[in-house]
């Protein structure tokens, strides 16, 4: 029970981290119908630039770790949502007309160019960062076992629930949010309402890119170890978060994380870490094959 | 108020407009019938810019919007409601009707609200209801309500009667015809629906393969020979 239990923590944990990532896919997706394959790099960025900004803030500029954690976060999302707004400029855009294959190899393009662009300017060797912030609680001890929560768990999920809240304002109740939905459903007629549907696009990878960069961040703080390669399976789980609980659903992104992160965790601790992966894509293909569109998805009659 | 001059536009190498000549003053409803496939939605969307046209003009209010993106054009004090109603069918009504005013003072909101709820009152019980699931008619209300939102001051329609009960087709032009008389706003009305529009309309314009092929005021195409035999007795009403 108490493993159990410790299991469930550390699984909830990194569905969160994959949710973050999950939330840039299916965004992507739900606006242009297009599979982002480069949003795992943009993680894999996001990872990078916090350990340097914390570094930098750190030994440079002789920062506290508070103020440290935060100068990282904004450089983190400034950074990534800026690359964000240059991927879909230069890459994505002028491709918009073009059939779907397009668009899907030009992602993969920029995601190799990034990748060595970091192997060279970083080296292939993994990255280490003492642990920034130690200790925890322990919930139950006894009878050998003791179910620990660490500060960094805790502030994990704290921060991916209150990004997922206020993301989910935003898309329900703010004009922005509107205007996506609109561009979602029916570009050409919210370009008729005054939208700038250009304008809608590069926000959402922009939003899509600094959640993927919030989410490097916190895998740098909680594992401590990063490299360039860690953006290519992150973003296979994540996608396929989003394809479990739907693509195109932002709750369904959220909750495909979630259990793709729970599953991951129980597999390793009952069965075996090896078959981790296969169980992951097992349940995603079970899942599919009853519910093609997965667990919150809608099916496409609605739409139009 | 509107005027187009010279206006071609196609798809990719289909042309569909040859040279349209049409203009509509300040305060008119001026109305363009024609069979299916003539271009009527073209001229329409190509006013809103999209297909761009290839040649000739757009003016509004004297000012040339023929080379602006179409979010640009649609914040001159134009609004439309296309053909197929296009409402956003994953948003209430409410909802939609906020993306009608995306370009307008919020402050106004609330204003403009009560005002074109007062002109559509079926949508007013249904503000939370999604628009996918409204009934035809109501989605051709919600159209139009969501067009009035941003205050137009031009107001293009795109067949509001196509598919919908004679009842029902009769309410909408009545609603029109409200529009234009209590609200002054100017309105460029496309129908297929030839004998209801000329009877409302001020004036019209007979769209035949692309080009303009009559012109006169509502009443004399109404008595015009030609027309009653393509579009009324016989054709399409
Ligand atoms: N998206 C499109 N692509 C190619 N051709 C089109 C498209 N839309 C309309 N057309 C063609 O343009 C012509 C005018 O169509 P349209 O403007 O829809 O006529 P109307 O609204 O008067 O029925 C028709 O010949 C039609 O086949
Ligand atoms: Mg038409």
């Amino acid at each position: 029970m108490e493993y159990f239990l410790q299991q469930l923590i550390n699984g909830l944990t990194l569905g969160a981290i994959y949710g973050l990532i999950a939330l840039g896919y299916t965004m992507v997706y739900s606006i242009l119908g297009m599979i982002n394959f480069a949003h795992g790099t943009i993680y894999m960025m996001g990872a990078f630039i916090s350990l340097i900004a914390y570094l930098a803030a750190t030994t440079i500029g002789g920062a506290s770790v508070v103020v440290a954690l935060f100068v990282a976060l904004f450089a983190t999302m400034g950074f990534t949502g800026l690359w964000g707004w240059t991927m879909e400029r230069v890459a994505y855009r002028p491709l918009r007309a073009a059939p779907r294959l397009a668009p899907l190899i030009s992602a993969i393009g920029v995601s190799i160019i990034l990748q060595n662009f970091v192997a060279q300017a970083q080296g292939a060797r993994v990255k280490p960062l003492p642990p920034v912030i130690r200790g925890g609680f322990s919930l139950m001890e006894g009878d050998g076992f003791a179910i620990s929560l660490s500060w960094m768990q805790i502030i994990v999920v704290l921060t991916t629930l209150a990004l997922m809240a206020g993301f989910t304002w935003m898309i329900t109740s703010t004009s922005l949010g509107r205007a996506q939905r609109a561009c979602e459903q029916d570009m050409k007629m919210a370009a008729l309402l005054g939208i700038d549907v250009d304008r809608v696009i590069s926000t959402t990878f922009v939003i899509g890119a600094s959640l993927a960069g919030v989410a490097g961040l916190m895998v740098t703080l909680y594992y401590g170890v990063i490299d360039f390669y860690i953006g290519f399976l992150a973003g296979i789980k994540a996608f396929t978060a989003a394809v479990l609980g739907g693509i195109g659903s932002l709750p369904g992104a959220m909750l495909g994380g979630l259990l793709i992160g729970l599953i991951e965790a129980l597999w390793s601790a009952y069965f075996s870490i090896e078959y981790k992966d296969v169980a992951t894509f097992g349940i995603l293909v079970m899942v599919l094959v009853f519910r093609p569109t997965g667990l919150l998805g809608r099916p496409d009659v609605e739409k139009i | 108020m509107l005027r187009v001059e010279g206006l071609c536009s196609g798809y990719g190498r289909i042309q569909a407009l040859h040279g349209v000549d049409i203009h509509v003053a300040k305060g008119e409803i001026v109305t363009l019938v024609g069979a299916n496939g003539a271009g009527k939605t073209t001229l329409l969307m190509t006013i809103c810019g999209n297909p761009r046209a290839s040649a000739g003009k757009v003016l509004l209010d004297g000012e040339d919007i023929t080379r602006l993106p179409t979010h640009l054009i649609m914040r001159k004090g134009l609004a439309h409601s296309p053909e197929g109603r296009r409402v956003f069918p994953r948003m209430t009504v409410l909802e939609n009707l906020q993306m009608g005013a995306a370009l307008g003072d919020p402050r106004h909101f609330d204003q403009d609200l009560e005002r074109t709820l007062a002109l559509f009152p079926r949508l007013k019980e249904r503000l939370n209801q999604r628009g996918g699931t409204l009934s035809g008619g109501e989605q051709q209300m919600l159209a139009i309500a969501r067009a009035l939102m941003s205050r137009p001051q031009v107001l293009l329609l795109d067949e509001p009667s196509l598919g919908l009960a004679p009842l029902v087709v009769r309410h909408i032009f009545e609603i029109i015809a409200a529009i234009n008389r209590d609200h002054g706003v100017t309105i460029f009305l496309v129908e297929q629906n030839a004998f209801h529009a000329l009877k409302l309309a001020h004036r019209g314009y007979v769209m035949v393969n692309g080009k303009v092929a009559l012109s006169g005021t509502g009443a004399e195409l109404l008595a015009n020979p030609e027309i009653r035999a393509h579009y009324l007795d016989g054709g399409v009403s």
